[in-house]
């Protein structure tokens, strides 16, 4: 890694008595699994490159308590919820990143009724706003031409009808964009949702994540993309178990304009 | 004597609706058995869904072959009964094609004649439908839940228009002062050849009498079956969902509860305040129908088990024993199981140590869902399966601690270090140097 990332906490900047203009909102995923690491960091070096006054709570973040309240566990769900906003209220939060579409439509739907009312993003709808705003400029990319085809999160898209921001950044980096046969509102699910990503799923003929891999693969991808980190394991891997690895990248958009622009 | 038709068709038409009435003050007592729940908000964007989605049928054409079938089928219903209207008065009153006497012949020919059209390619139409559910066999009428009387009911419906379209015809064809008008009888005209003079006038009668019993039978047949949707289609897109499709209800009965305990100047020995006693403790999630609200006992009502939902769902796909549409009709079946056990008990419900959850719905069926809302999109008439299994979740986790144990370890997990995995909360921000 050649250049440091940057990454002030609330507390920090409230010490320093600067506000943030906004809050990166990293999640459980992206602040332990491996894999999603890598997406967090490849948002903070595009913030960083834009310049983003921004900050993350570090460890006075806790689960959205999202997981929970899908498992039907309504009380650790408001629980997390009451905590997650007594913080967030205390730094006076107005606007929120992330780059989990579970802690995304978590935050935007169901905190405001409990007190928490924020505007929050999904980093695709952030990038996009920096990218249009000219404050991250796309320069020529290796991924001109390239085959990529996007996996639609359910969070994301269904859940929050955004179907268009994660298209439109992926087009600024002149790919050539190729829509699996479900895509946007019919997009298949990846399997994760709804907790399943923490259980064995229920006997059936086929793991969900192979169906939808078995979708991407139809469109010849040289990278699938996608915009959530249970998404990527269980895309990741669809695609081991389809023995494709070695010529399939399954990569975040984050990760994708990251690399893009040597960050 | 000359006024017995007269009086045979007003007893018909009274035991009809009489007996329809009575199965809609069934159903409406049925709904309300649900909990209440306050549908008040959005009401310009109520009205907008239900033109859309209801009238408009505009998520029934994202699938263009059966979107546009049944477009031809909802279309012809609904004019082809402004011919019942006429039928009604010419019983009552003993008099024939009262229309064609008060309006000019080419409007009176006009109306006719776009009838037999429509009644024509909803003949056509019902046909193909025929086709696909029996010869074709679509894999999604075809799913275990569809075996026996769904099954059956599905064609019944088809064979009940296919008789009452083919009888409207024979009708006309058979109607020699119609047939004489020379207007209107587009289709009509090809069949009257088939009659001979004699017989014409009594096929006539007898297709006249058939039809409008026909339709007065199918009327009663709604409340039995899943042809219910003509009617409550339209209720229930208005009622139906208008925020994202992602938000989940928040419990307020929990928010009270978890409020209390993180407050710290809350006593948790003091006295309930005056009052509360009487109240009956609130049941987290649903086991049973009564437990559900309103609206998802109006959505099991509405369900016409198209599958459409069904074919998208990925638990179902992958072949897991999750169907949403099942979740649909188990509620309506148990609904009315409930229901008549209410009418069997003088208007109270006894206990029938049954319950949807666990008699109707597995728990099995129930974790499989992958809360993708890809069924809540599909539904054209804006039901939402999710909802019921997330209630009957909450059952299970907040009143029976019943879990599968992998999710109740990534529970711990979150309420010991706000995590779902087994990490330190102090590490949150490791990522940063790693």
């Amino acid at each position: 890694m050649s250049k440091e990332l940057n990454v002030p906490t609330m507390a920090e900047c409230m010490a320093e008595g600067k506000t943030p203009d906004i809050l990166f909102w990293v999640g459980s995923a992206g602040s332990y699994d491996d894999r999603a690491k890598k997406i967090t960091k490849a948002f903070v070096k595009i913030l960083n490159k834009a310049n983003v006054n921004f900050a993350v709570l570090g460890t006075e973040e806790s689960a959205t308590g999202d997981l929970a309240k899908r498992a039907g566990n309504e009380f650790l769900f408001q629980m997390q919820a009451m905590m997650n906003i007594e913080v967030l209220n205390m730094y006076e939060v107005k606007r929120i990143v992330t780059c989990d579409p579970h802690s995304f439509n978590c935050l935007k739907n169901e905190y405001p009724g409990l007190g928490g009312v924020y505007d929050v993003m999904h980093h695709t709808q952030f990038i996009k706003e920096l990218i249009s705003s000219g404050k991250l400029d796309i320069k020529e990319s290796d991924y001109k031409g390239k085959q990529i085809t996007f996996h639609d999160p359910c969070y994301l898209g269904r859940a929050n009808s955004e179907y268009n921001a994660p298209r439109e950044v992926l087009s600024s980096l002149h790919a050539n964009l190729v829509e699996m046969k479900r895509s946007k509102a019919t997009a298949l699910c990846c399997g994760a949702g709804g907790a399943q990503m923490f259980k064995e799923p229920e006997k059936g003929n086929k793991d969900i994540n192979e169906l939808r891999t078995e979708d991407a693969l139809q469109t010849n991808p040289e990278i699938i993309a996608t915009a959530c980190p249970y998404c990527m394991t269980m895309m990741s891997d669809g695609v081991k178990v389809k023995e494709k690895e070695a010529q399939i990248k399954v990569l975040d958009i984050a990760e994708l304009i990251a690399s893009s622009q040597n960050l | 004597m000359n006024y017995l038709p007269n009086i045979i068709f007003a007893i018909a038409l009274l035991l009809g609706l009489g007996y329809f009435a009575k199965n809609v003050k069934k159903l409406v007592r049925n709904i309300k058995l649900g909990q209440d729940v306050d549908v008040s908000d959005n009401t310009s964007q109520r009205w907008k869904n239900m033109i859309n989605i209801a009238l408009g049928q505009s998520k029934l054409v994202k699938r263009p072959v059966s979107g546009f079938l049944h477009v031809v089928v909802y279309v012809g219903f609904i004019i082809i009964n402004i011919e019942v209207l006429e039928i009604i008065i010419d019983g009552l009153f003993g008099t024939h094609r009262i229309f064609s006497s008060v309006l000019p012949t080419s409007v009176y020919g006009f109306l006719i004649g776009t009838f037999e059209v429509l009644a024509f390619l909803v003949l056509v139409a019902v046909t193909v439908f025929w086709v696909r559910r029996n010869l074709i066999k679509l894999a999604r009428f075809w799913k275990d839940e569809m075996k026996g009387w769904p099954k059956n009911d599905g064609n019944f419906i088809l064979y009940f228009e296919m008789v009452l379209m083919t009888l409207f015809l024979v009708m006309n064809a058979t109607d020699g002062t119609f047939q004489e008008m020379q207007s209107g009888n587009i289709i009509s005209q090809y069949l009257a050849p088939l009659f001979s003079d004699s017989i014409a006038p009594v096929i006539e009668r007898v297709a006249w009498w058939l039809h409008i019993v026909g339709i007065l039978i199918f009327l009663n047949y709604l409340y039995f079956s899943k042809h219910l949707h003509i009617l409550l289609a339209f209720p229930n897109v208005y009622y139906g969902r208008v925020n994202n499709k992602g938000q989940l209800n928040n419990l307020a009965s929990v928010t009270a509860e978890v409020k209390m305990m993180m407050d710290p100047n809350a006593d948790p020995f003091a006295a309930a305040p005056e009052g509360a006693e009487d109240e009956v403790p609130a049941k987290f999630g649903a086991s049973d129908v009564q437990d559900l609200s309103w609206v998802q006992l109006l959505n099991a009502y509405t369900c016409t088990e198209c599958g459409r939902c069904t074919s998208e769902c990925p638990a179902n796909l992958t072949g897991k024993k999750l169907s949403p549409r099942k979740i649909m009709m188990d509620t309506r079946d148990r609904l009315e199981e409930v229901g008549k056990n209410i009418d069997a008990n003088n208007g109270e419900f006894k206990d029938d140590g049954k319950q949807l959850l666990g008699d109707y719905i597995t728990n099995e069926e129930i974790w499989a869902c992958t809360s993708c809302n890809a069924c809540v999109e599909a539904c054209p008439v804006s039901i939402d399966p999710l909802s019921i299994i997330i209630e009957m979740r909450r059952y299970l986790v907040m009143e029976q601690s019943a879990a599968p144990s992998e999710l109740n370890n990534m529970m711990t997990n979150i309420e010991n270090n706000g995590a779902p995995w087994p990490y330190n909360q102090q590490d949150r921000l490791n990522w940063k140097n790693e």
